[in-house]
């Protein structure tokens, strides 16, 4: 089968590499970027472990071919946090416990942060609408809907100064 | 849990892809959003020796207003049409729809044409497709054809489109003035796949009489089901209780669906009556006759 050589931007960065077109995109951010913090569990589209941020929205990556992906942007999990420290969702997490072994935590961040980003009003009913593709089998979910909803009241603190 | 080698070429525009599915035969795959289509690949229950990727081309995705019929681009993302203003106020029904395709994440990639072509009868857009009697648009070697939804739907996981044929455009009419409209579903965690759903449309007389309704119901049947014996039953009948409950009686008693670990082929029958007296008694309660000024009521 043919190789082409395809070229991804992952957090602000391009990535090259030599690719069979069956190459699945989790395993070229996982592998041919070296970025393991995207998780890949079911690998075929259930369980939302490995979902990344393609030109803003949330996909799974496991779900994609690389190929398809070429000349696109995509944002992983190590790309939330910057100098500054962890993204106010990341911080939130911790806080609340929204996390115990951590397998599903890098793909809830992903689903949730555009929905932080854009929703106009954070509910219950929104985030629980933004994590239905994601499965956690240690949380329960409600702590993590309880670290969603501390993230935008502290976010919403800090844009009001 | 990885696919099977293949080759795969992009089409950036529509005469592209038809010339490469002319001269690729068989052995090849149209790609859109591949959220279906991959997971099928990773399991390689596919294992086509050429993909064709049409995701990507711009002038299929979009979504219109002609002559009072919403026309879609097969490779409009699902997430696009759930956004959609003139989909929100005009075809309320398949924003209902939209609403219960999978999870964000899927909708963001999946295209509504991708949707209709897969044909699975326990997918939101065919039934909403059935119910609203839209019409596809494929193109071939042979030319454009349209086909009707209820000739579209063939079954299970089968379509209409030939081999060598393409999904290019949906229309879908508009429901009769006033009718009433409802599409329910029923899933264990929503996104999941529906074990049972049901969608009307019921446009009234001038006498607030049954004309025209249509039924379809979801998971019931290897296609899309237009419960017509059901329909015909209300046909003239005002839209009380007793009537909608023996016509939702009379579209369960025909169907005999599969059953499966999450429910035996008597729970989703029983499920089909529940969701479809549900759905009628929904269209019955928004159902307007036609010029109604709302004095007389
Ligand atoms: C976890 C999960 C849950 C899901 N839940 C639901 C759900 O609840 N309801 C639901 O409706 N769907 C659900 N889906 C499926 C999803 O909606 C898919 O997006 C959709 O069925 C296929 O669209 P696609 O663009 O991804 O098509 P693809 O996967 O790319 O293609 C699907 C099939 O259609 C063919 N095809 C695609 N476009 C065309 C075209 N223009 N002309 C001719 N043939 C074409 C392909 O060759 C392929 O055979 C789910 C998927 C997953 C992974
Ligand atoms: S690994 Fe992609 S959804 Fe489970
Ligand atoms: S924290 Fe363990 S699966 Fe979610």
């Amino acid at each position: 089968m043919t190789h082409s050589t395809i070229t991804i931007e992952i957090n602000d960065r391009a990535y090259s590499a030599d690719v069979e077109p069956r190459r699945l995109l989790s395993d070229f951010i996982r592998e041919d970027a070296g970025l393991t913090g995207t998780h890949v569990g079911c690998e075929h589209g259930v369980c939302g472990a490995c979902t990344v941020q393609l030109d803003g929205a949330p996909v799974r990556s496991c779900l994609m071919l690389a190929i398809q992906a070429d000349g696109r942007s995509v944002r992983t999990v190590e790309g939330l946090a910057d100098d500054a420290g962890l993204h106010p969702l990341q911080q939130a997490f911790l806080d609340a416990h929204g996390l115990q072994c951590g397998y599903c935590t890098p793909g809830f961040l992903m689903s949730l942060e555009p929905y932080i980003r854009d929703a106009d009003a954070i509910s219950e009913q929104g985030i629980r609408e933004a994590i239905s593709g994601n499965i956690c089998r240690c949380t329960g979910y409600q702590s993590i809907v309880d670290a969603v909803q501390l993230a935008a009241e502290k976010m919403r603190l800090q844009e009001d100064g | 849990m990885k696919p099977a080698p293949f080759d795969y070429v992009r089409a950036m525009h529509t005469d592209q892809a038809l010339e490469l599915l002319a001269s690729a035969g068989d052995e090849s795959k149209l790609l859109a959003g591949g959220q279906s289509l991959i997971p099928m690949l990773n399991f390689r229950l596919a294992r086509p020796a050429l993909l064709i990727d049409i995701g990507r081309i711009g002038e299929l995705a979009y979504i219109t207003r002609q002559d009072g019929t919403l026309r879609i681009g097969a490779t409009t993302r699902q997430a696009q049409l759930e956004r959609s203003k003139l989909v929100g106020e005009g075809w309320p029904l398949l924003a209902r729809a939209i609403g219960w395709v999978a999870h964000p994440q899927i909708r963001s990639v999946g295209t509504v044409g991708g949707s209709v072509a897969h044909a699975d009868p326990a997918a939101e857009l065919p039934v909403a497709c059935s119910v609203l009697e839209a019409r596809m648009t494929v193109a071939g070697r042979s030319g454009k054809r349209e086909i009707s939804a209820d000739d579209f739907f063939v079954t299970h996981l089968t379509s209409a489109i030939e081999a060598d044929e393409m999904l290019l455009e949906i229309a879908i009419p508009a429901a009769p003035d006033g009718a009433g409209q409802s599409f329910v579903e029923y899933s264990r965690r929503h996104g999941d796949f529906a074990l049972g759903g049901a969608a009307v449309v019921m446009p009234l007389d001038a006498e607030g009489r049954c004309a025209g309704v249509r039924i379809t119901l979801m998971t019931a049947a290897p296609v899309p089901w237009r419960a017509r014996t059901a329909e015909k039953l209300l046909e003239g009948s005002a839209p009380e209780l007793a009537m909608l409950s023996a016509a939702a009686e009379a579209a369960a008693s025909e169907i005999n669906p599969t059953g499966d670990i999450h429910g035996d082929s008597s729970y989703r029958k029983a499920l089909a009556r529940t969701l479809c007296l549900q759905a009628l008694t929904e269209a019955a309660a928004t159902a307007t006759p036609p010029n109604a000024t709302g004095m007389d009521q």
